[in-house]
């Protein structure tokens, strides 16, 4: 039996090892031992950089606020978000904060909950409407009886993104057929226009297609022929970027030097918008917290076995010398992803209409790739200068899927067909290869209205 | 919000608008010279966009257009999202005030008046044309300093648009009439 002598000495070495393991798993890279439950998917990935999010041990809620908007306030504010912390700082609306807290975003969307965390990557209360919203049939009649949970489940409204839900936008797009007469998305920008938004070296490597003969990497380099092929066959030879606008690196001593291996920061050079885009996605967002690049075996959706140990850089999806554009919007999507909705993407019409574009029997910018949908055309802004690009992260317009209305969808739909669309979870699986089962009543009830107005 | 003294409030605004005209007081400002001073800036400029920006170009020479939707439109800010807008970016600067634009009969019916200060007060400059409210409320725990001054239509593009809004519950306003109200709160201690 052990005298209290001996059980203090077993409680203080007990106390003083689970001291040193726990100092040692914090300053290790597997910080597992630290979390207090299931990360959700958007977060996972980063899980292990704990600081990501507390940036500080003290601070509650404040801490925490200015992590969550240091990563999504850039987006809110481009959602024109409906509820922004403004609204609620307001002391006319101290009542809907003791209900809600809406100033803070822990308040709906808890993280580390997976057991109440749902399919969109985020905890939100059922109720969260009708707090406020309660007597919204006393404005409009026609919402008296909804269940108070389907405001937002229904495909009618989103608490923070409603540009493509308002009203006025629906009542504007009242009557349009299911596919428009002109079917595209927006085309990119010409390389003139975009180089007014980056940082081009171009004193360096003036803009002009280069030969063979201009190879400029080192000479062991410059044997592989496969590579200088594949080069001279890309935009880049074509607009004078030679080898070494890639492959050079900063030594120590802060000495230009060539490398074999280029990071996702030599794209960044020229590519600096697609690639912020990238490290704010799920394939970049690990390399932005300084971890391992994100491998198709940490994600939690469905991947194909033998992609499991790709990882996720520029050229996992560009490849390293052909950059072809067409293989990284359907090929190298597919190459990793398994799901049913990914494997589905062959057998529907966008599909057709992406190989009738690549094959040039349709105009540029008519077919519908992975990309298309996934990482669409946006307008980037620098200073006054506004050029078409691709947003790669392929996040940015996923959840609430109507997100994807004004960015994708209406470019060849007609509004009320997009949102039914989108609300029938049966046709997202099978990657829209047949007609929407599910119709959204926001543009009925709006029709409605018109007519009501007009009469 | 902080819970402010009205110390603090009257030396931040004494500083920015009554700096250089003697309107301070050693010691501080009284909450209504403040609210006061406050608004007298915004009515200033809330007319001036309205007569100025939306009025003249919108209205008389038509070469823009006005719309709630400005973004979507590529259209001129309504006057009262302009309003609306320097409130939201006062609140997250967390200056020492508050402010809204509040109608008993309003466009948008999160603007009608809520707390008993705010229908009271919007009730008597509707029917007291040219006086202003004042009262003390508390909210969230905090005392304020309440004034509500009358919102009038200055210009035709005021009366035209909300009385042909399809969400508006008053169709007969004339320029002249009492619109809303501006409602500026300070927090004072109990």
């Amino acid at each position: 039996m052990f005298t209290n002598k001996a059980a203090w000495f077993f409680w203080l070495i007990i106390t003083i090892g689970l001291v040193i393991y726990l100092v040692m798993q914090l300053n290790s890279k597997d910080k597992t031992v630290f979390l207090p439950g299931k990360t959700s998917h958007g977060h996972h990935q980063i899980e292990m950089a704990c600081s990501a999010c507390h940036t500080d041990a003290f601070g509650g809620k404040d801490v925490l606020q200015n992590a969550c908007m240091s990563c999504h306030g850039e987006e809110l504010k481009i959602a024109d978000d409906s509820h922004p912390k403004s609204k609620f700082t307001d002391p006319r609306n101290a009542d809907r904060v003791t209900k809600l807290d809406a100033r803070a975003c822990i308040t709906c969307h808890v993280e580390h909950q997976e057991e109440i965390t749902l399919a969109m990557g985020v905890t939100v209360p059922e109720d969260f409407c009708f707090k406020c919203h309660e007597d919204v049939a006393e404005e409009r009649p026609s919402h008296a009886g909804l269940d108070f949970y389907s405001c937002a489940t229904a495909g009618c409204h989103n608490f923070h993104d409603n540009r493509a839900l308002y009203e006025d936008f629906l009542e504007k797009h009242l009557g349009q057929p299911t596919v428009l007469d002109e079917a595209k998305v927006t085309s990119k920008s010409e390389l003139q226009q975009y180089l007014l938004i980056v940082d081009y070296p171009i004193a360096q490597y003036p803009i002009k297609q280069l030969n063979k003969n201009d190879i400029d990497a080192p000479s062991e380099a410059a044997k592989n022929q496969d590579i200088n092929r594949d080069w001279l066959e890309t935009a880049h030879a074509e607009a004078g970027v030679n080898c070494t606008a890639c492959h050079t690196t900063k030594t120590e001593s802060n000495q230009t030097t060539w490398t074999d291996k280029p990071t996702h920061e030599a794209c960044a050079t020229c590519h600096k918008p697609e690639q912020d885009g990238f490290l704010a996605g799920k394939h970049g967002m690990r390399l932005a917290q300084n971890l391992t690049p994100m491998k198709p075996a940490l994600a939690k959706i469905e991947m194909k076995a033998d992609a499991h140990d790709k990882e996720m850089t520029c050229i996992s999806c560009h490849s390293s010398h052909r950059f072809d554009i067409k293989q990284a919007a359907v090929a190298s999507c597919l190459s990793c992803h398994n799901d049913q909705h990914s494997l589905s993407y062959k057998k529907s019409l966008h599909y057709v209409l992406w190989q009738k574009e690549i094959a040039g029997q349709a105009k540029d910018s008519s077919g519908v790739s992975c990309a298309t949908c996934h990482m669409p055309r946006i307008t980037h802004k620098k200073g006054e200068a506004r050029v078409v690009i691709s947003q790669h992260n392929q996040n940015d317009n996923l959840r609430p899927n109507e997100k994807m209305l004004r960015s994708v969808c209406m470019s060849c739909h007609g509004l009320e067909f997009s949102i039914d669309a989108l609300a029938d979870t049966g046709l997202i699986k099978n990657n829209f290869s047949s007609s929407p089962g599910i119709h959204v009543e926001s543009m009925d009830m709006v029709r409605k209205r018109v007519q009501e107005k007009s009469n | 919000m902080k819970k402010q003294t009205i110390i603090l409030a009257a030396s931040i605004v004494s500083s920015v608008i009554l700096a250089g005209c003697g309107g301070g007081k050693s010691g501080g400002i009284e909450p209504k010279e403040m609210a006061d001073a406050l608004h007298s800036v915004m009515e200033a400029d809330r007319t001036v966009y309205t007569r100025l920006i939306i009025n003249r170009l919108a209205k008389e020479e038509k070469v823009i257009k006005a719309s709630e939707h400005w973004k979507d439109e590529k259209a001129l800010v309504l006057p009262a999202q302009m309003f609306r807008y320097g409130a939201e970016r006062v609140a997250e600067k967390g200056a020492p005030f508050s402010y809204s634009l509040l109608s008993e009969w309003p466009v948008n019916k999160q603007n009608k008046p809520k707390t008993d200060i705010e229908k009271k007060g919007l009730t008597y400059i509707a029917e007291n044309p040219g006086k202003n409210f004042y009262g003390e409320e508390e909210l969230g725990g905090t005392k304020y300093f309440t004034a509500i001054y009358p919102d009038v239509a200055v210009a035709p593009a005021c009366v035209s648009c909300h009385n042909e809004h399809k969400d508006t519950p008053r169709t007969d306003f004339k320029i002249g009439d009492v619109m809303g109200g501006v409602v500026i709160r300070i927090p004072v201690k109990s």
